[in-house]
């Protein structure tokens, strides 16, 4: 049995992460973490004729750039696991309609890359594959698009919105390597907090984020300076000040080692996005271009990443449903 | 030019989004929503015969608004009714506001031919 | 801090985390930037009239040209940041409308000109017509029932 405690998993051989590849539109590009991403665009339609085709190209280039990187043959690549915020994945899945890889469409909302980064450590720790491609992608345009108003009408945005990250992210699991490597995981269960406002999404997923995390350390015996650092996906400004909260709440301080990849990925004052980051593409871009590479460098040894999700639609907000919020968490060592 | 008329048309002009702003940032209604609020308060205040008042006062401030435009869907139904008999109800609002209407239609599709959105830079 | 018990409390600890929107100086954007738009209407509306136009036809010409002017800014990329500096300021002159109706015709050209332009314009301005239409019939109503028993509506 490879379960510890209610809910947390350990791989009996850590899975080694490789070819992490980071695709970031024109507004991340003028964030704080624009070194670290491979390459970044300055349109937003990248030559394509709608947002939808151009996040298409964002996953068709991020996983194309993941497997050159990592070296592996396409036929190499058992499964590819990959999702986004459009109806129906339509990104990842159009994205993906040539790469030839077994692939399964995920929706995890924006812990979609988390999710994929789980269930590829599982196929591979449960030795149904060897190599995993994992994937995921946002983009503000064709999110706002969906779920919010139309690019040029003229509203204002409140405080506590957040601003869809631009970008996709992906990588490739494999059996053997040389690191980093995922270690454990503790996938995360609903948790509703009652929140309907679509323009909080910090506040609704927070206690998904606190309900995995605290359910982590319980589980596995840790606590929070056992990592060097901690990562959520994007609660932004106000969610990353709720789970602080909620945490010492519960007797765990995450102050001094913990941040949002939201929050790192703009800069709140010079780019005016409120609280923030959000989207698939938030944790997806940061892991691959920052973390990853910071654990590459060694600068961490050991993190743990919390993804966060809202599981909602527009049709459901309309509708006056609260917001249903996920968190999965991953721990990575070098 | 009469500026004292265009003085009063800032000032009740300002004054009726002011208190759109309000509602804006204290009940988290969405643009389309106010619009709504809006159109209907000033049918309402229209068919009332209230709003003609402001109308006198403030001229472009009180028709501008979209207040105005629901004041209008009210004041051509009633004129025409009065015209035309039971049938105006149904035909004498949108043909008072016929102009806002079929010009937001028009543009709208001219604009969209010709443009494409971007993103929001700041 | 405390132990978070229920829906409630979470919300209640929630808004006031939540940073409120600057109200006083969105209500001073929207105050003035409302005002300059209505008193560029009335600017027009002057000018008609010394032109011989007669008062429904100077308003008529007003909302046209203030329809064109938004929809012209719209297509130029320029109305969303009047109007996330402004908010109602642009949002409630008849602007807002006509930028309520371009800004989905451009947003879903993508999708087609009949099905996606055609058929999206009114995504957001829909309702304004569905209840404004409405409510002015219903108004038509009541105006010819009180009619008819020789009562005036005030």
């Amino acid at each position: 049995m490879k379960k510890i405690g209610e809910q947390s998993y350990f791989l009996q051989k850590p899975v080694n992460i490789c070819g992490a590849s980071a695709i970031v539109g024109p507004k991340e590009k003028e964030g704080p973490l624009h070194s670290y991403f491979d390459q970044c665009l300055e349109d937003e339609f990248w030559g394509e004729k709608s947002w939808e085709s151009a996040e298409s190209k964002f996953v068709k280039e991020t996983t194309n750039m993941a497997i050159s990187k990592s070296g592996i043959a396409v036929n190499q690549i058992d499964f590819c696991l990959a999702g986004d915020l459009l109806n129906q994945c339509i990104a990842s899945s159009f994205g993906l309609r040539e790469s030839n890889i077994p692939y399964f469409g995920l929706f995890g909302a924006c812990s979609t890359f988390v999710e994929s980064l789980i269930l590829g450590s599982c196929l591979i720790d449960g030795d149904f594959a060897t190599n995993v491609l994992c994937a995921s992608s946002s983009h503000f345009c064709s999110a706002e698009k969906q779920f919010r108003f139309p690019l040029e009408l003229g509203n204002q945005r409140p405080p506590s919105s957040q601003w869809t990250v631009t970008g996709s992210g992906a990588t490739i699991l494999t059996k053997d390597g040389t690191g980093p490597f995922i270690t454990g995981f503790t996938p995360g269960k609903i948790v509703d907090m009652g929140i309907k406002d679509a323009n909080n999404m910090g506040a609704a997923m927070a206690g998904a984020a606190e309900d995995t995390l605290i359910r982590h350390f319980k589980d596995t015996g840790t606590k929070p300076s056992d990592y060097d650092a901690i990562f959520t996906g994007d609660l932004g400004y106000i969610g990353k000040d709720i789970l602080i909260d909620l945490a010492s709440s519960k007797g765990y301080n995450i102050k001094s080692n913990y941040t949002d990849c939201g929050v790192m990925i703009f800069d709140k004052e010079k780019q005016d996005t409120h609280s923030g980051g959000s989207g698939c593409g938030c944790v997806a871009s940061v892991f691959c271009g920052y973390i990853y590479k910071m654990l590459q460098k060694k600068e961490y040894k050991k993190v743990l990443l919390i993804a966060t999700g809202a599981l909602m639609n527009s049709t459901s907000s309309q509708q006056g449903e609260s917001i249903p919020g996920i968190a999965h968490a991953v721990s990575i060592k070098i | 030019m009469d500026w004292i008329m265009i003085l009063k048309a800032f000032i009740v002009g300002g004054t009726i989004c002011l208190i759109g702003q309000v509602l804006i940032d204290k009940t988290k209604l969405t643009p389309a929503r106010i619009l709504v609020a809006y159109v209907t308060t000033g049918v309402i205040l229209g068919g009332l015969g209230i709003y003609k008042h402001l109308i006198n006062f403030a001229g472009c401030g009180a028709t501008v608004p979209l207040t105005g435009f629901g004041s209008l869907l009210a004041k051509g139904t009633i004129s025409e009714i009065e015209s035309n008999g039971f049938i105006g109800a149904f035909t004498g609002g949108v043909k008072a506001a016929a102009g806002g209407i079929s010009a937001a239609i028009f543009f709208g599709y001219i604009a969209s031919l010709i443009s494409k959105p971007k993103i929001k830079k700041q | 801090m405390k132990p978070i018990q229920s829906k409630e409390e979470y919300q209640e600890y929630v808004d006031q985390k939540t940073p409120n929107s600057p109200i006083a100086k969105n209500c001073f954007n929207a105050f003035w930037v409302g005002g300059v738009i209505c008193a560029i209407g009335q600017i027009i509306f002057e000018i008609c009239k010394t032109r011989g136009l007669d008062e429904t036809n100077s308003y008529t010409i007003v909302s046209m040209l203030l329809v064109f002017f938004s929809a012209f800014l719209t297509g130029l990329n320029i109305f969303n940041k009047i109007g996330k500096f402004a908010g109602a300021g642009s949002l409630v002159p008849i602007t807002g409308f006509a930028n309520s109706i371009v800004s989905p015709a451009m947003e879903y050209k993508s999708e087609g000109y009949v099905m996606g332009v055609g058929a999206k314009m009114f995504t957001v301005a829909g309702p304004v017509l569905v209840y404004g239409i409405s409510s002015s019939i219903i108004i038509g109503i009541i105006y010819i029932i009180f009619n008819t028993q020789s009562l005036t509506l005030i």
